[in-house]
């Protein structure tokens, strides 16, 4: 059976990318291999959902748990069956929705690769293992969201969508470092034995990762952003996958956030407040995609709520009943937009009567939504309060309840409507005017499951779901409360409806307000911060560190040039002054040699001459004078000789 | 024996080339192709026949391929190579990305023979120093490395290439002054007065003067910084990379960078075990300050080229925190600090893949379009899919998407270092969000939106003549702007070519494999780590 644990991944994972290297020639054939490939992998998910198998491959070494490990314990085998189910179904919408010119090997790869790593997300055993298909799925949803890369903006969703939930993915680096230190493993079931420090660090880390990833408050814009992406993968990552990941892995390590005393608590209050802040944000939107996106935050937030508290059971049943509901609201979207081109609430005016297969299919949805006895969410949304002890967090569970009721009203009071006949449809898109069979379908079927999961308000068939999660013991609601809620949801929803009607300038007057633009919670994502820090650091590297190397380099120089001038004014001008002292000298001496020596020597060789001439006068031949002259001579000698003794 | 044909038979092969001045320019680098796959089939045999074996293993024993002989016997320096678990990775790496290159330069008209010649020089000069063994020997060969890319990017660059290649020559040459003054430091500091790195690992230096030891490892990790580069020593790498060729610019940051980085392990770790544990913060700090700076810098960047430039110092950053970690002896336990030490070597041999792959992309913006300025391209994807994949595919292993090899790297470097310096590895954490935004925007700007391109300066030659439309409306957001006039809209640019396509590809199948069976890579590693994190432990 491990062999079907690994085929239940590994071959949507293979057949995706062999999609997507292939490309644009496998375009005929990309819809029917990926409608094969999720039916395989219902049978599969079913196959392993039984016999629980694990799997293991070497990867990481040195420590424990650095293994690909995938192990199916009940939680997971819910959800892979959960999971495979949903793609499928959603696979035939996208078969049936996208145009026949699109790139629908490069959307089908994308989708195929999704779906393997949700599923290894589901069944990981060790933090390498979740941390590589959690990370690859956020990859994959930025692919599929920027599908339709041509247009403008589409791209940039994607990226915001990347950019969020990977800023929440940090918080799983620091946990696997966390429980590494903590509990000396990698692995999964170890991280609830960590202690003290770690453990808090291993659990802060989970809960931002889990919040990015679910888009709870305070990352739930990309979510909106998001919805440019096409109907088929709205309808897939944001109601059975992606962003149930979150609330998944917060159920499966509930026992780190218990253990911690703080982080169940922040996640159970983060959940409350996002089921109601991002309900409220539903509720004011006035674009059909926009609002479904919204209230997938809200809805979520249940099941954070339930993981906080603890009350798993109830927070996978909400999980996977959420799941058929939103899938099922996500198609009939898709549908209407593809139809009628068009996603404006205002717009959509009796959809669900000019096409009424896929408007029944969305009004029991819609109605599980609102939380109606005895559907879905009304079951699962009680199954999770009943876990919740504090008063305060009640409260704001029961309103966000009430308030799910109001959006899901909203919609129901618009589509249901009488067609006024100025709708402006075709405002996004040329609509095609018809609903193909295989998306009414999909829907029905999505409907039934949102319909039908109501059982779970009956205790044996809730204790059945406890029994497959492990979670015996866990409180369910008493019947009060269940007809206390379903009250409620029906008496907000018909007041939704009645406002709706008689005064449509409510919903113009909420759609202004802040929470038309989702509370302002894009600003929090802006990356104008980051740029603008960035450019700073930039300038800084460029002037300082580059002009600091620069300047020694330059002052190197500077100082070279100064040697040098210290060369040309000191050296070499002593040499200069050397030579021009020289020229100096000799020039003078020149002079002096002109004017001096050379007169000397004029004056000496006149001298001489008149010596000459005064000596040739003594020469006159006559003997005697010579004697006379030689004594003379003699008696200076004998004079000098006597002085310089 | 075996090694030292693998290090000099690309010198064989250039000095080949440089002797046959006839050879035509094909021929030339289809010399070059062949040296280099020769080599990289003797690597292969290597790693085929090399035992990890289990334990600890490397550095000081179980050394593999060893070569000692005496070259300068009164100061005790020799030839002396081998090879063990932390080489032999980088060997491979060496041969992989030369190999790449030389496919990629199938076409390259300037000077071919001898640009091929200097790739060869390069290449055996690469390989020597991953296989060196002796102080004497690594510093020889690192610095003929820095005389050889001098060359490459003074000859083949682009731009200012003069000034950068000097810039470049300068820096990293004076770095390599300092590391000199700390070997002779070390050889000074041994009880045997010898090079030899084994001699000196097993029986560290300096131990028992803790000033002398810090002052050495200061000379060395200063040498080492400004080669691999880390902050503030970064910013000789951008002016290098913007005006080198692309092969040049993809061997300087897939090999060069990793000389600095190996010096850490081979060098400054086991034969300074005791400096090494006192100042491991100070690595943890600059490693930490490397991964943000370079990431938030590159973020700021209007040049393809300078961005990955310094996503580079942003990846070296990860590096330096895993070993900085492995030096904290007593705030981890061991098999964290090793995780770490784990994560910074496999993070050396996936930077080269990945940034490799990423600088020869961008050759192509360069011979396409004379141009790395994020403003005149634009809507890539549509004219030159196989590019946009190709790019598409780079950037996502270059931020560490789990699949590819530096996902293996990165979260190893986090997961053992958070034990050991748990407020820096949070924040250096944050590096692989901003790298994720950077490249994500990257992708934006260049693949989408309108096809934008700069005017091609001799068209014809890159672009096949008569394919190239103008379009009379530039309908580029924000249009009528100075860029949006001198750029046109042109239909058909030409895509990846065949050796292109051979030179990129393989280096990015690399990176996945090594990111999905990192046992592959982990299994010759894994034990030369324990050695390292054992050595810097005594």
């Amino acid at each position: 059976m491990s062999g079907a644990l690994t085929a239940l991944v590994l071959l949507p994972a293979v057949c995706g990318t062999g999609l997507l290297v292939t490309g644009r020639v496998a375009d005929r054939i990309a819809g029917p291999v990926a409608v094969g490939v999720a039916g395989a992998g219902v049978v599969l998910a079913a196959l392993v959902a039984d016999a629980r198998p694990s799997v293991s491959m070497p990867f990481l070494g040195i420590v424990d748990g650095g293994d690909l490990r995938l192990v199916v314990d009940g939680l997971s085998a819910v959800l892979v069956v959960l999971v495979a189910a949903i793609a499928l179904l959603v696979t035939v919408f996208a078969v049936a929705d996208l145009p026949a010119d699109d790139a629908r090997a490069r959307f089908f790869g994308y989708l195929l690769l999704f779906v393997a790593a949700m599923l290894a997300t589901v069944t990981a055993a060790t933090l390498p293992t979740l941390l590589l298909a959690w990370e690859v799925m956020g990859a994959t949803s930025f692919a599929l969201i920027g599908f339709r890369w041509e247009e403008p903006g589409k791209l940039a969703a994607g990226t915001r969508a990347f950019v969020t939930t990977r800023a929440g993915d940090l918080g799983l680096y620091v946990a696997a470092g966390a429980a590494l230190a903590a509990t000396g493993s990698l692995a999964l079931a170890d991280l609830g034995r960590a202690t003290g420090g770690w453990a808090d660090v291993a659990a802060a880390g989970v809960l931002v990762a889990a919040l990015g990833k679910s888009a709870q408050l305070p990352f739930s814009a990309w979510l909106s952003a998001a919805m440019q992406g096409p109907s088929p993968v709205s309808a897939l990552l944001h109601s059975a996958t992606m962003v149930a990941a979150g609330g998944y892995l917060l159920i499966r390590l509930q026992p780190l956030l218990a253990g911690t005393g703080w982080a169940a608590t922040a996640a159970a209050w983060a959940g409350a407040l996002t089921a109601l802040v991002l309900g409220a944000v539903a509720v004011a939107q006035t674009d059909l995609k926009q609002l479904l996106a919204a209230s997938t935050a809200a809805q979520i937030g249940f099941v954070v709520l339930a993981a906080g508290v603890g009350a798993t059971a109830g927070g996978t049943a909400q999980l996977v009943a959420h799941a058929a509901v939103k899938a099922g609201l996500f198609v009939a979207a898709g549908a209407w937009l593809t139809a009628l081109g068009t996603k404006e609430l205002a717009d959509l005016r009796g959809a669900a009567r000019r096409y009424p297969g896929i408007g029944a299919a969305a009004t029991v949805a819609a109605l599980a939504l609102a939380g109606v006895p005895p559907l879905s969410l009304w079951a699962t949304k009680d199954e999770v309060l009943a876990g919740v002890d504090g008063t305060a967090l009640h409260v704001v569970g029961l309103a966000a309840a009430a308030v799910s009721a109001v959006y899901a009203g909203r919609i129901l009071a618009v589509v249901l409507a009488r067609p006024a006949g100025d709708e402006a449809v075709d405002a996004e898109e040329p609509g095609t005017r018809r609903i193909p069979v295989l998306t009414t379908a999909v829907a029905g079927v999505l409907a039934v499951f949102a319909a039908g999961l109501g059982l779970l308000a009956l205790p044996a068939v809730a204790e059945e779901l406890k029994a497959v999660l492990d979670a015996q013991g866990e409180t369910s609601p008493v019947l009060g409360e269940l007809l206390l809620s379903g009250a409620l949801a029906l008496g907000v929803l018909g007041l939704t409806v009645a406002a709706v009607r008689a005064r449509p300038a409510v919903v113009e007057w909420l759609a202004r307000s802040l929470l038309g633009s989702w509370a302002g919670l894009g600003r929090l994502l802006s990356p104008r911060p980051a740029l603008a820090l960035a450019r700073v650091l930039a300038t800084v590297d460029d002037r300082v560190l580059d002009r600091a190397v620069m300047g020694v380099a330059a002052s190197g120089r500077r100082l070279a040039g100064l040697s040098a001038k210290a060369d040309d004014a000191i050296l070499d001008r002593a040499v200069s002054g050397v030579v021009t002292a020289t020229r100096r000298t000799a020039d003078s001496s020149a002079r002096i040699d002109n004017g001096l020596v050379d007169g000397a020597v004029r004056a000496t060789a006149r001298m001489f001459r008149r010596a000459g001439d005064a000596a040739r006068r003594p020469q006159t031949g006559l003997l005697h004078q010579y004697y006379a002259q030689a004594v003379v001579g003699l008696g200076v000698l004998l004079v000098l000789l006597l002085v310089v003794r | 024996m075996l090694l030292t044909v693998v290090i000099f038979l690309p010198l064989v092969a250039a000095g080949v080339l440089l002797a046959a001045p006839r050879l035509g320019g094909r021929a030339a680098v289809g010399v070059w192709v062949a040296a280099s796959a020769l080599d990289l089939a003797l690597i292969g045999w290597m790693w085929w026949r090399f035992d990890p074996g289990d334990g600890a293993s490397g550095l000081v024993d179980g050394l593999a391929y060893e070569a000692d002989l005496q070259w300068i016997p009164t100061v005790d320096a020799g030839y002396h190579v081998g090879v063990d678990g932390l080489s032999l990775p980088l060997l491979a790496l060496t041969g992989v990305l030369f190999l790449a290159c030389a496919v990629y330069s199938l076409r390259e008209p300037d000077r071919p023979r001898t640009y091929a010649a200097l790739f060869l020089f390069l290449q055996t000069a690469c390989l020597g120093t991953f296989a060196s063994l002796d102080l004497i020997l690594f510093f020889v060969f690192f610095d003929l490395t820095i005389v050889g890319m001098y060359f490459v990017i003074a000859g083949w660059g682009h731009g200012n290439a003069r000034r950068s290649a000097l810039k470049f020559f300068l820096y990293t040459f004076v770095g390599s002054l300092a590391l000199l003054v700390g070997f002779i430091g070390l050889f000074l500091g041994s009880e045997e007065r010898t090079f030899d790195m084994v001699a000196l690992a097993a029986n560290p230096p300096l131990a028992d003067s803790p000033v002398a030891g810090g002052l050495v490892l200061l000379a060395i990790g200063l040498g080492l910084a400004v080669k691999t580069p880390l902050f503030p020593f970064h910013t000789w790498l951008p002016d290098a990379h913007t005006d080198a060729p692309a092969a040049g610019s993809a061997v300087l940051a897939g090999i060069l960078l990793k000389l600095g980085t190996y010096g850490f392990v081979r060098i400054a770790m086991p034969i300074l075990p005791d400096a090494w544990q006192r100042w491991a913060m100070v690595a943890v700090v600059v490693g930490v300050i490397s991964v943000l700076w370079g990431a938030f810098v590159a973020l700021a960047q209007t040049d393809v080229k300078r961005m990955i430039a310094y996503t580079s110092v942003n990846h070296m950053g990860y590096v330096l925190l895993g070993l900085g970690a492995a030096g904290l002896v007593a705030s981890a336990d061991e098999g964290a600090r090793t995780v770490a030490t784990v994560g910074a070597m496999y993070q050396m041999v996936s930077h080269g893949l990945l940034t490799g792959a990423l600088f020869l992309l961008s050759g192509w913006l360069w011979s396409r379009g004379h141009s790395y300025a994020f403003d005149r391209w634009g809507g890539l994807a549509r004219p030159a899919p196989v590019f946009a994949a190709c790019l598409a595919v780079a950037a996502f292993g270059s931020l560490g998407l789990p699949g590819f090899s530096s996902f293996i790297a990165e979260f190893q470097v986090f997961t053992g270092a958070l034990q050991a310096a748990p407020v820096a590895t949070v924040i250096a954490v944050l590096g692989i969000l901003v790298t994720a935004g950077l490249f994500l925007l990257t992708l934006q700007r260049l693949l989408t939106g309108d096809t934008v391109a700069p005017e091609e300066p001799d068209a014809g030659q890159e672009t096949d003549a008569g394919q190239v439309q103008e379009d009379p409306a530039p309908a580029r957001a924000g249009g009528g702007t100075a860029v949006a006039a001198e750029t046109r809209q042109t239909t058909r640019i030409r895509d990846l070519r065949a050796n292109e396509v051979v030179a990129i590809v393989p280096l990015l199948a690399l990176a996945v494999v090594l990111g999905l069976f990192p046992r592959v890579l982990l299994d010759v590693l894994e034990p030369a780590a324990m050695a390292v994190v054992e050595l810097v432990a005594r």
